[in-house]
């Protein structure tokens, strides 16, 4: 028995022996939770003699013991503790007020109001973050227009390759599976009418008005807003950007403005391209699954579309590009040290970015229904 | 535990490590006794390190042996070794503390992942260590992000000391510390190592630590340990570049400290 108690009038001995190390600390538990003794007892003498082998896990343990005498208003004594285990008793009685001291916890329903108030108030600064942005961005656009020799014209030039020319290829490969896709559905679902024709309509007006320009800045959001907010987050970590405040440059000017035109000016080439794209994925699909020749296709074509569905489409894209480029700088701002909040915001860059996107192309669909266009 | 008892518990024999084509340690032979401190010194790059992740698996060695409380890492089961591994706390470099954890749970992921011990007994020990080393309960529900480079170390220093090891491997502990966080944690170290009667490993710069808590020194250069021994071992030796690493400014200055304290 490593723990025996025996009762001498108001007085318990507990007497401790063998070894009080994590690997029995789990035996020793329950025994020293059970050490209680009846309202009569005033103190407890604890002899220690008997330890060969003491660890942190059971100091602990002992600590626990006295500690709870001690808070019944009872005496606790210790005696017998071999010279080389005193440090470490000592030690943990040291800090015993640490250990008891409570680990603070929410109950889970404060936490859930807690959190639902938390998004609400996090939404609201985030809408001050947004606005600040593009507050930063037009100020430095407005000394760029006033000293065109400011504007950083490389980084620019990179920029545009980046986002424009080298995401031209997965652009046009999704589009035309999705032009591809709207066709063959069309036409499976306009066939029970004898509609089939009325297919190249569907694909035309939904390409050029929505689909076209939505799905390419959703990619564009995924591909290019991803990675500002990550480029903008490492070098806000590694203080390349106090570094360029320092130095009497402003970041908004010299990083921010660049990617944010580069984006502006990307997105429509590419809305362009994908709408493209997505049409003769749909006139390839007409002809092959549909039967309708590409002369039929393009003389639908012709007759369904007009320029105000092509001027609807592109409209939107640059406003779109402006959302994702401040959304994903905005976001890639707010990276603190480590790299896993590095990580969180690029998620949240690029959640942001797509949801707002969506948003945007719904306002503008009450406005050229209001318009007419 | 005992002090006195000067066995050896970490044994290198003979060691060779390289990376390609570059040698980094070639025929290094060191004993790390039972209840010391010892420092490791040597310029930057010189395999300080290496020897350190040697010793404890992350890099295989190309000849020679390492024989750690009495087992060998080469032809002993997995099991041993896994129970080696659950005897010695290593404290690295950036402190490597989990950043999805909260502070008490670093502490507590080495306890709950070796050792069957109830949550509330878990808990009581991970506070211990934290306040051991001198973090208190609010410190505990931060997350490594919220931490000071002091406090990190401390952390990380609690977390090697989860298990009540008998090794302590330290990769330098002081590094990225002010003069005086340095100093507090280098008497942490001794106090720690001789309330748990720790045996100590400690990669350093630092030439105040060296001074302040280490019983031997071993200084690594060209792949090999040349020197060995106390502090006056140290300052009598002829090799060059032990005498401008000890006896340089730096080092001079250093060594007045211990005896201004002893006022």
């Amino acid at each position: 028995m490593p723990l025996q108690t025996l009762t001498q009038g108001d007085r318990l001995s507990v007497v401790a022996d063998g070894s009080w190390t994590a690997a029995q600390a789990a035996a020793l538990e329950p025994l020293v939770d059970a050490i209680r003794g009846p309202a009569n007892i005033r103190s407890m003498l604890l002899d220690l003699r008997g330890i060969v082998e003491i660890d942190t896990f059971g100091a602990c343990l002992l600590e626990r013991l006295i500690r709870r005498w001690r808070e019944d208003g009872k005496e606790a004594s210790v005696s017998g503790l071999a010279d080389r285990f005193r440090g470490l008793v000592a030690a943990v009685d040291r800090v015993g007020g640490e250990i008891s001291r409570p680990v603070e916890e929410e109950s889970a329903q404060l936490a859930a109001l807690e959190g639902i108030g938390r998004g609400i108030f996090d939404s609201g600064r985030y809408a001050v973050t947004f606005v600040t942005m593009l507050g930063a961005v037009g100020d430095a656009l407005l000394r760029v227009l006033a000293d065109p020799r400011r504007f950083r014209l490389a980084s620019f030039v990179n920029q545009l390759d980046r986002v424009g020319l080298q995401a031209v290829p997965i652009i046009v490969l999704i589009t035309f599976l999705i032009g591809g896709i709207i066709s063959q559905q069309g036409i499976f679902h306009f066939r029970k009418f004898g509609a089939e024709s009325y297919a190249v309509d569907l694909v035309g007006i939904l390409v050029l008005r929505e689909i076209g320009v939505l799905i390419v800045a959703i990619m564009v959001a995924g591909r290019s807003g991803s990675s500002y907010t990550a480029e903008l987050g490492s070098m806000k970590m590694r203080e390349e950007i106090d570094a360029l405040r320092t130095m009497g440059l402003d970041p908004a000017e010299v990083l921010i403005l660049p990617r944010v035109i580069a984006l502006v000016c990307a997105l429509p080439i590419l809305a362009l391209i994908g709408s493209l794209s997505a049409l003769y994925g749909g006139g390839l699909v007409a002809w092959l699954y549909g039967g309708m020749s590409p002369a039929i296709y393009i003389a639908r074509l012709k007759d369904a579309i007009s320029v105000t569905h092509f001027q609807v489409g592109m409209i939107k894209a640059p406003f779109m590009a402006l959302v994702i480029g401040i959304v994903a700088c905005a976001e890639g701002l707010k990276v603190k040290g480590s790299a896993e909040s590095l990580g969180l915001q690029t998620t949240s860059s690029v959640v942001k970015s797509i949801f707002l996107v969506i948003v945007l192309d719904g306002f503008f669909a009450m406005f050229f229904a209001s318009i007419g266009m | 535990m005992d002090p006195a008892n000067n066995s050896v518990v970490i044994d290198v024999r003979d060691l060779t490590v390289g990376f390609d084509d570059q040698l980094v340690l070639d025929h290094l032979s060191l004993d790390v006794r039972r209840g010391e401190i010892l420092g490791v010194v040597g310029a930057s790059g010189g395999g300080k390190t290496v020897l350190l992740r040697t010793i404890i698996g992350l890099i295989h060695q190309r000849q020679g042996s390492i024989t750690i409380l009495g087992t060998d890492r080469d032809t002993a089961s997995l099991e041993t070794i896994r129970a080696i591994e659950s005897r010695w706390g290593i404290l690295f470099q950036q402190g490597a503390l989990f950043s999805s954890l909260t502070v008490l749970e670093n502490v507590e992921f080495p306890i709950r992942e070796h050792l069957h011990v109830s949550d509330r007994l878990r808990e009581e020990v991970a506070k211990a260590k934290l306040g051991m080393v001198g973090l208190n309960a609010e410190d505990a529900q931060k997350y490594p992000a919220e931490l000071s480079g002091g406090m990190t170390k401390r952390v990380a220093l609690a977390r090697a000391l989860a298990l009540d090891p008998e090794i302590v491997f330290l990769d330098e502990p002081t590094s990225g510390l002010d003069p005086i966080a340095a100093g507090d944690f280098d008497s942490l170290i001794r106090t720690l190592q001789r309330t748990l009667g720790l045996t100590v490993f400690m990669v350093t710069h630092d030439l105040d630590s060296l001074y302040a808590v280490c019983d031997r020194i071993a200084a690594l250069a060209d792949g090999k340990v040349i020197a060995e021994g106390p502090m006056a071992t140290m300052l009598a030796c002829e090799h060059p570049w032990v005498k401008s690493y000890f006896q340089g400014k730096r080092g001079r200055g250093a060594e007045r400290l211990p005896s201004h304290s002893e006022h």
